[in-house]
């Protein structure tokens, strides 16, 4: 039950653009908006995986499909994109982690280097199974 | 330098018919040493009895006299009229809070939840006081103290979007200060607490804007402590699924 002063408070709504008043607000909405790029880079994967698994025919119609420029111009911007979400992601990593060792707290530029190390690590793997 | 400088603050007072909130300017000295809440006094004093804010100790640290200075939250008795020169400077209560009256907002809500997450030392078992104190390790303490430098000035609230859009979030300070006593060495409430953070309203409901962190005058990193009590949760959760008889 609402009080009779409570009633006369004045209760301000947040606007719609409120995410363009302060520049840390616009880059927190351009990071949840990459999330739906990384969706489409999944979308993409799993129809890579349907082509081959179609045979060749279906690969070579999937990579002329890719080739489109349009599609190509799209991947640009999906993957700086993603790339925003991931390095946005990964210089959070200290901030939510705490790690201990023999009872001190590791210096949050080391587990920042250990993120970017871990990642390196899996990209060249990445690609060396593409490349061979 | 001018000597004066114009501060625009916001008034609303209900009890008149015409009561939507409106901007009123108000000429105050410019003086080096003076800070936004010292031209607000001069405002109350000399020329406008009628303003209604909040204020006590003016040295940062009981967290009354936050407000939004030139959309910024800010502590009024920290943020000084020469960095905001010339002017006019824009002086509204805090955002994402119900306003009474002119710059003082409604904080219950706030009240309720602090008591929800129970800020306070849990035992399972009181030691006797033949036993001594509770004692605590220098690096013990290092583990919570920088939570526990909150003054509950409700800046961070104003800075978070996501308490703006959706206020049943139990937000920054609430969460920043159950974290402070899960890592308290003394403590043993975790899973009392769980009960609160572990809801969606909880942590989950923060998409860590970070501003919280970049709000808070006293060096508080409430985003972090979300995103830690986050883990911790997620921890707490994968454990009582594959160790269900370990759950209470």
């Amino acid at each position: 039950m609402i009080s009779p002063l409570e009633a006369r408070y004045h209760r301000r709504r947040v606007p719609l653009m409120w995410w363009t008043r302060r520049r840390s607000y616009t880059k927190f909405i351009l990071r949840e908006l990459s999330s739906v790029f990384v969706a489409l880079f999944v979308v993409e994967l799993l129809l890579l995986v349907r082509a081959v698994a179609h045979g060749p025919s279906a690969y070579q119609g999937y990579l002329d499909t890719m080739a489109n420029p349009a599609l190509i111009v799209l991947n640009v911007v999906a993957l700086a994109f993603v790339l925003l979400h991931a390095v946005t992601f990964a210089n959070l990593t200290p901030r939510a982690m705490v790690v201990r060792l023999r009872g001190h707290r590791v210096p949050s530029r080391v587990i920042l280097a250990g993120v970017y190390f871990g990642w390196l690590v899996v990209t060249a793997f990445l690609a060396w199974l593409v490349v061979r | 330098m001018s000597d004066q400088i114009t501060l625009r603050v916001a008034r609303y007072r209900p009890e008149e018919e015409d009561g939507e909130p409106a901007f009123a300017d108000y000429d105050v000295p410019l003086r080096q040493d003076w800070a936004v809440l010292d031209g607000l006094n001069y405002i109350k004093d000399e020329l406008d009895g009628t303003l209604a804010y909040r204020w006590s100790c003016r040295m940062g640290i009981c967290g009354s006299c936050g407000m939004m200075v030139n959309g910024e939250p800010k502590l009024t008795c920290a943020t000084f009229l020469t960095d905001l020169a010339p002017g006019p400077v824009r002086i509204e209560p805090l955002d994402n809070f119900p306003v009474i009256r002119d710059l003082v907002v409604d904080l219950t809500d706030f009240m309720h939840k602090l008591g929800q997450v129970k800020p306070w030392l849990i035992r399972d078992e009181e030691k006797p006081v033949e036993e001594r104190e509770y004692l605590q390790t220098p690096a013990e303490l290092a583990d919570f103290k920088q939570f526990s430098m909150c003054i509950n000035c409700m800046l961070c609230y104003a800075a978070c979007p996501v308490y703006g859009l959706d206020s049943n979030f139990v937000g920054p300070a609430a969460i920043a200060l159950a974290h402070r006593y899960n890592l308290d060495s003394r403590d043993e409430g975790d899973r009392e607490r769980l009960t609160i953070l572990a809801q969606p309203e909880g942590v989950w409901d923060c998409t860590f804007v970070g501003e919280c962190s970049a709000a808070c005058p006293k060096g508080v990193d409430p985003a972090g402590a979300i995103q830690q009590a986050k883990l911790a949760a997620a921890q707490e959760a994968v454990k009582s699924l594959l160790l269900p008889w370990r759950s209470k």
